[in-house]
């Protein structure tokens, strides 16, 4: 950690970013993003490994880009997120500069989708264990049914699930479209029910399982439980996992002859 | 209007007094927990469902008079003849249970808003036929503020019926309205007279942390301080959590839904700090960073209200701070603004 903070401190005063992104202790045993600008107010990074938000989310907010040349102390969840940003063309290699620890805890700095790609495959620490969707999907249909429609009964529409991921990086979201209106904006049971199966299929085999959405969303929406059963789907038909290399052809949108049909009835 | 008389009431005869209420033909709304989420919501209490008034609601209990969505009108086309079917104003005779003092009170700043001259019918309607029992706060947390805005953890602002516990597994009932005598009126027999109870030992202490008037004072020198209100946000995500959870916020968007046959035109909550709150048809955003919709967010609650209503639009509740997912906490921010060196 110390020599995190001390590289950290390093790239900033040498101008080689303008600021440090990463975790610091938030209010009443919350975290916080930290946006750390000048080396002392680096002194309330933290490192975090379960860290609620994923900072990779910040990369695209204007008020951040406008401060210059980001570092990022990065968990294995953002680094994921980038390599996908990376395999979508929304990460141009060193736009931003990602601060890592192998295994003998030494600094490592990322700055293009390929050195990720190395250090994820070598440092393979898992992202966050992700929660089974074996009890869901135990379930029939009717039950699954059931279940999801409780949970989102109490979906306020806040788009906290959006907001806090980094794989919406949309200009304009399809929630947002009035003229036509692609799915109902109002937060009663359809609507809801609309809303988040469109984003879990705008999000199948691109999810990187971070769960910053099931965190952020203050109606406990067990949101992620939805998106790894998609990713899960996604591994078994086409072989394919999200963050997981630099070029990634999008199942969803490439034709291979070599894709199995007999799922369509 | 002020017409405080005192009961007790046993803890056991909440249940009958809910069956009473019930009876009566009258919808209780009231905080449940609901499936694997932590936290309680206010919902319609059906005849088997169980209160838990152990904490605070994830949402205010708002929308039993500002629901999330409601159907403001309704219309079906006929060949070129296009039929209003006017709008339904639902008025059942509610009862929202379990209610805290800062919630109630929050019903001022709705008030000043949608009772306005002429009136919302729809929130007219609604508030006048819904009678609030609240229920003194025994604890607070970190987040809570509610005595820097005029309010506190026993305040009876609002209430109709003003429930504290007391020993002996009791409730001090202080009936505060005319509307809150016909609750006891149902079932006097749950009633019991009561003298000089001490009600100190169960309710919460939130210390005062910082002054509505001074906050107030600063806003006007820091408005144009793009500086100041960027580093405020920076964390800022846009989403409209701390909006939706609030007691107090009152913004709403009206959307259409409709189909070749017809459609209803809807009142859905809003929130000022999304982009697309003030976007505009031509493309052009009078708010187009994050730090203009967090500054309005701030101006609206406490500057903007206590001016024209003579009100602050904040209760205290902290609900925004809890759920925040940046951990964008009000209270610090307000008293960084409260201190802030201009």
């Amino acid at each position: 950690m110390e020599a995190l903070r001390q590289r950290a401190r390093e790239l900033l005063e040498a101008g080689s970013v303008q600021v440090i992104i990463g975790y610091a202790n938030g209010s009443n045993g919350r975290r916080r993003p930290l946006f750390a600008r000048r080396p002392e107010q680096l002194d309330q990074l933290i490192l975090e490994d379960n860290p609620p938000l994923n900072l990779a989310v910040y990369l695209r907010k204007p008020e951040i880009k406008r401060l210059g040349k980001a570092g990022v102390v990065a968990t294995p969840s953002i680094l994921k997120s980038i390599l996908q940003l990376a395999a979508e063309n929304q990460y141009r290699d060193s736009e931003a500069l990602f601060l890592a620890l192998d295994p003998t805890g030494a600094v490592v700095e990322l700055s293009t989708a390929d050195a990720i790609a190395k250090y994820l495959g070598s440092n393979g620490q898992a992202v966050t264990e992700s929660e089974s969707c074996a009890e869901i999907a135990s379930l029939d249909r009717d039950g699954r049914f059931a279940f999801w429609q409780q949970e989102f009964e109490r979906c306020i529409r806040c788009y906290a699930c959006r907001a806090s991921c980094p794989m919406c990086y949309c200009e304009q979201c399809i929630a947002d479209s009035n003229q036509p209106q692609w799915v109902p904006v109002a937060p009663h049971s359809l609507g809801n029910l609309e809303w988040h199966v469109s984003r879990a299929m705008h999000l199948a085999g691109r999810c990187v399982g971070c769960g910053a959405c099931t965190e952020a969303c203050p109606a406990g929406i067990p949101l992620r439980l939805m998106n790894q059963f998609l990713a899960d789907l996604v591994a078994k038909e086409f072989s394919q996992k999200a963050g997981a290399g630099v070029k990634l052809d999008y199942p969803l949108s490439v034709f291979n002859v070599k894709d199995r049909e007999d799922f369509i009835k | 209007m002020t017409m405080i008389d005192r009961k007790l009431l046993k803890k056991e005869s909440i249940q009958p007094l809910l069956n009473a209420l019930r009876e009566s033909g009258r919808r209780i709304i009231a905080p449940q927990r609901s499936g694997s989420a932590p936290g309680t919501w206010c919902r319609d209490l059906g005849p088997g469902d169980e209160v838990d008034l152990e904490q605070r609601t994830t949402v205010s209990p708002k929308s039993a008079f500002l629901p999330m969505v409601e159907e403001i009108l309704r219309y079906r086309n006929e060949g070129k003849r296009i039929v209003m079917e006017g709008s339904r104003v639902q008025a059942q005779p509610t009862v929202v249970f379990g209610s805290r003092p800062c919630d109630t009170r929050a019903l001022h700043a709705l008030d000043a808003v949608f009772l306005h001259v002429p009136g919302d019918l729809f929130f007219r309607e609604r508030r006048a036929a819904t009678t609030v029992v609240t229920f003194s706060c025994e604890s607070a947390d970190p987040d809570c503020f509610c005595t820097s805005v005029s309010g506190g953890p026993r305040d009876a602002e609002g209430s109709d019926l003003l429930l504290t516990r007391v020993a002996d597994d009791r409730f001090l009932v202080e009936v505060c309205t005319e509307k809150g005598k016909q609750v006891v009126e149902l079932a006097p027999h749950l009633f019991e007279p009561a003298g000089d109870v001490d009600t100190e030992a169960f309710v919460a202490t939130v210390p005062v942390r910082f002054s509505p008037v001074e906050v107030r004072k600063r806003l006007q020198d820091l408005f144009n301080d793009e500086e100041f209100w960027r580093e405020q946000s920076l964390a800022c995500l846009g989403c409209s959590t701390c909006a939706f959870v609030c007691p107090n916020c009152s913004c709403f968007d009206i959307q259409d839904e409709a189909d070749l046959k017809g459609g209803s035109r809807l009142r859905c909550w809003d929130s000022c700090g999304q982009k697309l709150f003030t976007l505009h048809a031509s493309g052009h955003n009078p708010r187009s960073v994050q730090s203009q919709r967090w500054r309005q967010r701030i101006m609206h609650k406490f500057s903007y209200l206590p001016e024209k209503e003579g009100m602050v639009g904040c209760v205290g509740c902290g609900r925004c701070s809890r759920a925040c997912p940046a951990d964008m906490n009000l209270l610090e921010r307000l008293t960084a603004i409260a201190e802030a060196r201009i």
